[in-house]
């Protein structure tokens, strides 16, 4: 598809989710509202993943302490939702800042520990430090923003749109970024790092600002995560959430950044109406990964799309 | 000559593999402008060496100096930005991107463009004519929308070319250009080296000794990891320790 097409498509089903939506029961517009805000998260992990060829397995450390900024400050100290954005942001944008320091000099396999530990890293400051965080029993009542605006986000509805607006923001970012001669770097890293030293990139570069970006877009996930879920937890950073947003990229189609959002909208719903019937849904999560990686490889856009090998 | 006047210098080189001494001692002052051929049998360490140059793998010892510059610690991009460009014996492209992303990738490598994130790339105008002039040179222009897989290995041999020269470098390192080459294919590369702006100065790994010959005057013999002649071609030639290891005469 052409740049203007996929534009198009994208911002039709921006409209469409957006048009729908009022006449949606409040069961499956709270769903669509999470799919919103999985994709953003799953679109910053392909930044890494599909577009740098960075299998990150501590993203949700990004998207955790973005919460956990947002639920502390609001819940604790009343910030609202300009300093919740503002912490948020900083603080999961630092933190990648710091693990990309730790991360980046790794490949392959290494780059995967290293970055599952820096994720457990996280989560265990989630579950052991009580006095912050409220260890397991995580942080309740999380309170939604007040914008000043005649619409209350304590309804599903606005925060709904609240929701779209701001990943369309974020998505229309992220879409110039993986299209911008830095996006192409990237490209060109996932193809061949021996090429694009002798061209004359510093490859550690490219991929340090490419892990800070991608923690910082799922951070911007976290902050709207905090307020849609009324609570933040422990489970909110651990590994699953982790390897479900892989999974997300992965069925999608890494590389694209509609991809990861159909991904991460059949997941949300697939799960949710998963555990309706069963409680076992580690164990539909990796069936459908097994089904991904033998049937679709280039995922669910990628076997659609036509200049398929 | 003094020191700095050099395009090219090696000092006592070597490269340890483990027990192996791929490059072992070598020595080695190409002049700007220079067009030399880098020959040997197979294993002999000629891409090792070219990898200590571009700095792709660190020396064991020795020291290297692109135009009077040490860069023997040098990274692999700073030494580009001096102006090294190289190619690969084994095709080493970005192969589901295409012909013009390739080459644009090429064009920006030495430029602060490439940090910019904030605009696509369909807002250079001025990168994309230069990765299509690029192009046109090594008479690719009508594939730029082809991705690399869809090329012939004829072709990739040439946008492995053009990559090295969309950067302008002043000093050229070809490995085996030839490689997998038809004879005619061969024969259309030798021309287009040749074609070359003569202010670049160009190293060239060759496995076919006529071909080398026919490109450059001034031939070095690489054989375990030593350097045993150096000269112009019919020095080389009449050399009787190169015709016994090389040519097996
Ligand atoms: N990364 C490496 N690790 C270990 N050994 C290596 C490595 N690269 C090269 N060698 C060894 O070093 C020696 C020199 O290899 P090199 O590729 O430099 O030879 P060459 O002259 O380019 O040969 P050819 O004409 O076949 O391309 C060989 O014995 C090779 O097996
Ligand atoms: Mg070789």
């Amino acid at each position: 598809m052409t740049l203007d097409r996929k534009v198009f498509a994208g911002v039709t089903a921006l409209a469409l989710a957006g048009g729908v939506a009022p006449f949606l029961p409040a069961y499956p517009l709270t769903l669509l509202t999470q799919a919103v805000i999985v994709a953003v998260f799953a679109m910053s992990l392909d930044v890494l993943l599909g577009y740098t060829g960075l299998p990150s397995l501590g993203h949700a450390a990004y998207f955790g302490i973005a919460a956990y900024a947002v639920g502390i400050l609001s819940t604790e100290h009343q910030v609202g939702l300009a300093g919740c954005l503002g912490a948020g942001l900083l603080l999961a944008t630092a933190t990648a800042a710091l693990f990309g320091l730790l991360a980046i000099r790794a490949t392959g396999t290494y780059f995967l520990m290293i970055t599952l530990a820096l994720g457990m890293v996280v989560w265990g400051l989630a579950f052991r430090w009580v006095s912050m965080t409220k260890g397991d029993n995580g942080i309740a009542g999380v309170p939604r923003p007040e914008l000043g605006l005649p619409w209350s986000l304590s309804a599903p509805l606005p925060f709904f749109y609240f929701a779209l607006v701001v990943a369309a923001l974020a998505w229309a970012a992220m879409g110039v970024l993986v299209r911008s001669p830095f996006g192409l770097g990237l490209r060109g890293i996932r193809e061949s790092e021996s090429r694009m030293r002798a061209l004359g990139y510093s490859v550690w570069l490219h991929k340090y600002l490419a892990f800070v970006i991608s923690g910082f877009f799922a951070g911007v996930a976290g902050v709207l995560w905090a307020y849609y879920n009324g609570f933040v937890g422990p489970v909110d950073v651990q590994l699953v959430t982790s390897v479900e947003t892989l999974l997300m990229v992965a069925l999608g189609g890494p590389g694209t950044l509609a991809g990861p959002a159909l991904g991460a909208t059949l997941i949300v719903f697939l799960k949710n109406f998963v555990s309706v019937y069963t409680k076992r849904w580690l164990l539909i999560l990796g069936a459908v990964y097994i089904g991904v990686i033998l049937w679709a490889p280039r995922g669910v856009l990628g076997a659609f799309r036509r200049d398929a090998r | 000559m003094p020191a700095d006047d050099w395009a090219l210098e090696l000092r006592d080189v070597s490269k340890a593999f483990g027990g192996l001494r791929a490059v072992d001692g070598v020595a080695l002052a190409v002049r700007p402008g220079e067009r030399r051929a880098l020959i040997g049998p197979n294993g002999a360490g000629k891409t090792t060496l070219f990898n200590l140059i571009s700095g792709e793998l660190p020396v064991t010892t020795g020291t290297i100096a692109l135009f009077g510059q040490d860069v023997t610690r040098a990274a692999a991009h700073r030494r580009a930005a001096l102006g090294l460009a190289r190619t690969f014996q084994i095709t080493n492209l970005f192969p589901s991107l295409t012909v013009l992303e390739n080459c644009l990738l090429a064009v920006q490598g030495l430029s602060p463009v490439k940090l910019a994130m904030h605009r696509p790339l369909t807002r250079y105008p001025r990168q994309e004519a230069r990765a299509r002039a690029a192009l046109d040179e090594v008479a690719l222009g009508d594939r730029a929308g082809a991705t690399v897989k869809q090329l012939s290995h004829g072709e990739q041999r040439q946008l492995e070319i053009a990559l090295a020269l969309a950067g302008s470098p002043r000093l050229l390192l070809l490995d085996e250009p030839t490689a997998g080459l038809s004879p005619g294919e061969s024969k259309t590369m030798a021309e287009l080296v040749k074609r070359l702006d003569p202010a670049i100065t160009v190293l060239l790994i060759e496995h076919d000794m006529d071909i080398a010959l026919e490109i450059v005057r001034h031939v070095t013999v690489l054989h375990y990891g030593r350097v045993i002649a150096d000269g112009t071609r019919d020095e080389v030639r009449a050399s009787p320790l190169v015709r016994e290891i090389y040519l097996g005469a």
